[in-house]
């Protein structure tokens, strides 16, 4: 066969090759250049929903945490209690009145509330049994003084001012109690924040793997798009979008169920409110509400996800272009 | 191609390429490749591709055709030596300057290296994509090339179901529709039958009638006798040519 043959003799090779019909789309067609749908994406966007999920319950319970060692924390500080001693020769009714007087005086007081001689001998019932004289025994009396809020009243001068008209009273501000609340507190926050840091820094490095790994199987793309003559910054950007999406799905995805599930555990708490298990758990775990506080948490979450997968998509295409160029 | 039509579409392919007359697109002036701190694979590489002209690259398995079509298409750099590509010395491009580049060069894989999941239409318009064009601005021009090389009703084909021959030519096609001064095709006939390999050839001619420069890295000795051109052997490192 000549190969001299003039353009139109030769334009005709192509006649004769039986060709099956057309499948799949029809023109025009733009689908994007990085497959949307593939399985090494789904598994990516699986990876993210899930580490997402952890990461957004983890913060999650510990501003929950966070929330009830607070509470517990400013529950204390706003009493302090007066304890009114018996003493041969002098009458404790008057002295307990006294006591109650001198505190209702003070500034930043909100409320007082002296228990009864009954009301004393139901506190100890529970170790001394019933049917109890308080007359036999030397018990104490107490008067609990309720701080208005936002107040902070002169404990010093108050003692001082019970001492000097009241000297069977004693004033107890709860101090003790309250450092080692904070203690408990500071420490519970310490640990959430280090739980919280360790499931974000095995969420970056999980979706960083995965979304290397799903680059991976994109490299035929990356260097067919680089021998056709795209641009370093046109061929990251096509796969940073894509990621992008990629994880912001996953994102929100698992941070969407993990809101689901704060939001489900607030409608089953405020459904079995004013029942004797209620209260205890609330006494114990707080409001069991994340607040706006902590959805918005999860959003920002969401977001964070979608920007490390996109980071982390845009590294290792640049990764590869170096290793191709 | 039975149809006038058709016969005027290949016409139209002729203007094609911009004109680079006799001017060289690629001179390589002591050129030599070595991967990491191995020995030199490419020795004292000394010759130059004219626009518009046709050779063959030819060696045995190993010799380093893949290698020099590398550094022609400035996807990998000399460890010495000057090449210089459309008047510009390669070694003092930015990676953009060598993308922009690497525009005016057509390349053509053995093993095609379409997208499996871009329809044949869409795996030629690629290069147009990347150029930033829209596409209502490059249909016309994609679908007539695609009818050119005979794949007009495997458009919206994907891949994986064209024959090789097919996939071929949707690989040809995709390295010439930015109308490049230069096309590289690394053994374009290694994997279709020898009459296919004939037509590919016939393929090739055409586009470098029509203004392309053209390298085709091959080993077949048969398909090289089709034709007669320049010949670049690659033997142990050193480039021989045959005007």
């Amino acid at each position: 066969m000549s190969m001299t043959e003039p353009v139109e003799a030769m334009a005709e090779p192509w006649d004769e090759i039986d060709a099956p019909p057309s499948v799949a789309r029809t023109l025009p067609g733009t689908v994007p250049i990085v497959p949307k749908d593939s399985i090494t994406g789904r598994s990516l966007t699986a990876v993210v929903a899930i580490m997402t999920f952890l990461a957004s319950l983890t913060t999650g319970i510990a501003m929950l945490v966070v929330s009830a060692a607070s509470d517990w924390q400013s529950e204390v500080s706003r009493e302090i209690t007066i304890q009114v001693r018996p003493m041969p020769g002098r009458n404790i009714d008057a002295d307990v009145h006294a006591a109650s007087d001198i505190a209702h005086a003070a500034p930043g007081i909100a409320e007082i509330q002296a228990f009864s001689k009954e009301e004393s001998a139901r506190l100890v019932e529970p170790w001394l049994g019933a049917g109890l004289s308080l007359d036999d025994l030397p018990i104490p009396r107490l008067i609990v003084v309720k701080i208005a809020p936002g107040m902070r009243p002169d404990f010093v001068a108050l003692g001082q001012a019970l001492a000097a008209r009241v000297p069977t009273a004693s004033l107890d501000d709860h101090r003790g109690w309250i450092d080692r609340m904070r203690t408990m507190a500071e420490s519970a926050l310490f640990g959430c924040i280090a739980i919280m840091v360790l499931v974000w820094v095995v969420t970056i490095l999980s979706v960083t793997f995965a979304t290397r790994g799903t680059m991976a199987a994109n490299r035929p793309i990356v260097e067919v798009l680089h021998y056709v003559g795209a641009t370093d910054s046109f061929i990251s950007s096509q796969f940073q979008r894509h990621f992008l999406i990629l994880g912001f799905r996953g994102g929100a995805i698992g941070g969407g169920v993990a809101m689901l599930l704060f939001g489900l555990l607030e409608v089953v708490k405020n459904w079995g409110a004013e029942t004797p298990p209620s209260d205890e758990m609330a006494g114990l775990f707080g409001s069991f509400s994340i607040g706006i506080a902590g959805y918005l948490a999860i959003l920002l979450q969401i977001v964070f996800m979608a920007l490390v997968t996109a980071f982390a998509s845009r590294r290792t295409v640049n990764r590869t272009l170096q290793s191709i160029d | 191609m039975k149809s006038v039509g058709r016969r005027e579409s290949a016409a139209a392919v002729v203007y094609w390429s911009e004109d680079c007359g006799g001017r060289r697109v690629i001179q390589f002036e002591n050129v030599g490749l070595r991967y990491g701190l191995g020995p030199e694979v490419l020795r004292d590489l000394n010759f130059g591709i004219s626009g518009q002209s046709f050779q063959f690259l030819t060696g045995p398995s190993g010799a380093g055709k893949t290698s020099l079509l590398r550094l022609m298409l400035l996807s990998l750099r000399p460890s010495r030596g000057l090449i210089s590509m459309f008047e510009q010395d390669t070694a003092r491009l930015s990676k953009d300057g060598r993308a922009n580049l690497r525009r005016r060069i057509g390349i053509v894989f053995q093993d095609f290296r379409l997208l499996d999941h871009l329809t044949t239409y869409e795996n030629v318009a690629l290069p147009l994509r990347v150029l930033g064009k829209e596409e209502a601005e490059y249909r016309a021009e994609a679908v007539e090339l695609l009818q050119w090389v005979g794949l007009g009703d495997r458009m919206g084909a994907l891949p994986p179901i064209l024959s090789g021959g097919e996939k071929q030519r949707a690989a040809i096609a995709r390295a010439v529709i930015t109308r490049p001064q230069l096309l590289l095709a690394d053994e374009p006939t290694g994997n279709v039958d020898p009459n296919l390999g004939q037509r590919l050839l016939r393929l090739f001619i055409e586009l470098n009638k029509s203004g392309t420069a053209v390298v085709i890295a091959t080993h077949d000795i048969a398909l090289m006798d089709e034709y007669d051109a320049r010949r670049l052997v690659l033997h142990e490192g050193r480039l021989h040519v045959y005007d």
